[in-house]
């Protein structure tokens, strides 16, 4: 358990405004890779928006079905990751075509960056980011520059809300299996 | 192939030395430096020379430096600006992230390490006390040779009883788990895994991912070097054994207490392997002591506790790319021995090790920043490593048991740091051209 879990309220939603620029100027936390985005009660996360390179879109779809293919062949593909959900979406601004990377996790990404970027390379994701404008294309052997960029088109939240607040996946799925094993015990029961 | 004769010895063997000594230094003026480094540069084995004199040597001396000490040295711009951004920056700066705060915190560290005139370093390692104290004599008449270099602070370390195999002052055996490099010619003792591959520890060669790391410039330097970051950690003692006794009421249960936030019994046996007592001849069989995984042998932490200091610094089969975050260590212990049953005298005694890696950010400070003070490790919630975490006395340290858990609450400080800086280990050619730069920042 999480010590916010045990001093929030997992039962009472909880809702954060968070100031301009995402930090907390009087209790910002420093990671390796610099400043870390606060955690709320929706945990932590991040939204990338960048534009991609004109006419890519298929590259995207091309990817969706390839990243699903791949965490149903390995379900733990991810789990370095410690995510709650990601979302990947495309819209356009003023006929560009913009895409959108969001996900909730568990930790801070500056903890576990260079797991991230190790998945990168084995689960295709680079195959999108290498289709958005300005991503640089040496980021396997300079970190330092891939880092830089998801700082650079990190859009950070300005109010973040959670049903169940600071309850981490690992806590969410003890639950249920907690709740299946009662289940099970149950039908014994009968 | 690793090149061996331009490689410092302490990147790849262990010296047999039973004093040691570390020398901080400042340079004044380049000059100074400069004649510093050419001097010592005659003084410093190889491994290879080191290797082929191990039976007849009785001291083995390296150098390192800090990027202040390259920038008085005279290296120029385009160079210094090369170098990695965290070894730029220097461990003062990076203090918050690695968790050196409280009385951790460098305006309480000792020696002048945390100043910026702090520029290099040169490491001892002597077979006896009596080589140690020639060696001492030897380098103050090198010093009083370069004009403008002056001593910021010495550390004297020596073994402590008993001498038969190395341990700390808490009486953990030590050097039970380090990592083999392919090509260095050593087998890797059962458990530890396949021989990492070379760029991991040592600049200028591929590393797990193949890449060759080209920073920094110019290439001389980036060939045959590595990082060290340095950490004088104090070893409070006499709170350690209160501690004990206070959570153990017979030396059984003491002992238990003990093995638990290590992760191994003070023996070296691992918990893993011996959960309920010790097993001495295992913690002595390098065979059979790093021989366990914790995915499969211990998925509860019911020997080991998720928390404890060796799961956290070596989580083996349970932490995603291991063999990206692995580090090589060196060092010795320092103070005088607490004999058992003796009251805490308030002498500072502890361990000053070198943490040797390719990449800092990727490795060192991966490890400080996440292993030892993620209060969230592992889902633990408000724990830190019990060992060297930073503990205010206000965290926790739970060890799992059916078939309730005991928690351990308001966890002393069993340590404190008490100085660290990160140096450039350059290779031997590397040292002989920053001995030779001139004022332009050139060789």
């Amino acid at each position: 358990m999480s010590s916010e879990s045990k001093t929030q309220d997992w039962s009472k939603p909880a809702a954060m405004a968070i100031p301009k620029g995402g930090y907390f100027q009087d209790k910002v936390e420093q990671g390796r890779y610099g400043p870390i985005f606060p955690k709320t009660p929706a945990c932590y996360g991040f939204s990338i928006l960048a534009k991609i390179i004109l006419g890519r879109e298929d590259v995207f779809y091309k990817y969706a079905k390839s990243i699903e293919e791949t965490i149903a062949a390995q379900p733990d593909a991810l789990a370095v990751l410690q995510l709650h959900y990601l979302r990947w979406v495309l819209f356009p601004i003023k006929g560009d075509t913009y895409f959108m990377y969001q996900g909730i996790f568990d930790t801070d990404f500056d903890k576990y960056t260079e797991d991230a970027v190790t998945l990168f390379g084995i689960t295709g994701l680079r195959t999108v980011f290498e289709n958005l404008e300005g991503f640089p294309m040496d980021w396997q052997t300079n970190p330092a520059a891939f880092i830089k960029f998801v700082r650079d088109h990190q859009c950070p939240s300005f109010l973040e809300y959670a049903e169940y607040p600071y309850a981490s996946a690992t806590e969410i799925k003890k639950a249920l299996k907690l709740k299946a094993a009662f289940s099970t015990m149950l039908d014994q029961m009968q | 192939m690793l090149e061996f004769d331009d490689i410092q010895h302490i990147l790849l063997t262990r010296a047999p030395a039973l004093a040691a000594r570390y020398e901080f230094l400042s340079f004044r003026n380049g000059a100074g430096g400069r004649a510093w480094a050419s001097a010592i540069k005659e003084r410093i084995h190889s491994a290879a020379s080191m290797r082929a004199g191990i039976d007849k040597d009785k001291r083995w001396v390296t150098a390192a430096f800090t990027w202040n000490g390259l920038r008085t040295l005279g290296l120029d711009e385009a160079s210094l600006n090369s170098f990695p951004e965290e070894f730029k920056q220097g461990m003062v700066a990076r203090a918050e992230m690695l968790g050196d705060t409280g009385l951790n915190a460098p305006q309480h560290w000792v020696g002048g390490l945390q100043s910026p005139d702090l520029h290099a370093i040169v490491i001892l390692f002597a077979r006896d006390d009596a080589e140690h104290d020639r060696c001492v004599v030897e380098h103050e008449k090198l010093i009083a040779n370069c004009p403008g270099v002056e001593v910021l602070s010495v550390l004297d370390l020596k073994a402590i009883p008993p001498l038969d195999y190395a341990h700390d002052h808490f009486g953990y055996r030590d050097r039970l788990s380090q990592p083999v490099i392919e090509g260095a010619g050593e087998e890797p003792t059962p458990g530890s895994g396949d021989p990492l591959k070379a760029g991991e520890f040592i600049i200028g060669y591929p590393d797990e991912h193949g890449v060759v790391a080209d920073s920094p410039q110019p290439k001389t330097l980036a060939r045959n070097g590595s990082y060290m970051a340095y950490r004088r950690l104090a070893e409070h003692v006499g709170r350690f054994r209160e501690f004990l006794r206070q959570h153990g009421e017979t030396a059984e249960e003491q002992e238990l207490i003990a093995a638990k936030l290590m992760g191994r019994w003070r023996s070296g046996a691992p918990l893993v392997l011996s959960p309920d007592k010790d097993d001495p001849e295992l913690g002595a069989d390098p065979q059979r002591n790093n021989d366990f995984n914790y995915k499969e042998m211990d998925p509860h932490g019911y020997a080991v506790p998720l928390g404890a200091h060796a799961r956290r610094m070596n989580p083996r089969d349970t932490a995603a790319n291991m063999n990206r975050r692995r580090m090589i260590r060196r060092g010795a212990t320092y103070g005088p021995h607490l004999p058992d049953g003796k009251a805490e005298d308030g002498v500072e005694r502890g361990i000053a090790a070198f943490i040797v890696c390719a990449s800092l950010i990727r490795q060192f400070e991966f490890a400080q920043n996440v292993w030892t003070n993620d209060r969230n490790f592992h889902e633990l919630g408000n724990e830190r490593d019990p060992i060297i975490g930073a503990q205010d006395g206000t965290l926790e340290f739970k060890i799992p048991k059916r078939p309730i858990r005991k928690t351990i609450v308001g966890l002393p400080a069993f340590t404190t740091v008490r100085g660290g800086a990160y140096f450039f280990l350059p290779g031997l050619r590397a040292l002989g051209y920053l001995a030779s730069l001139n004022e332009s920042g050139r060789a």
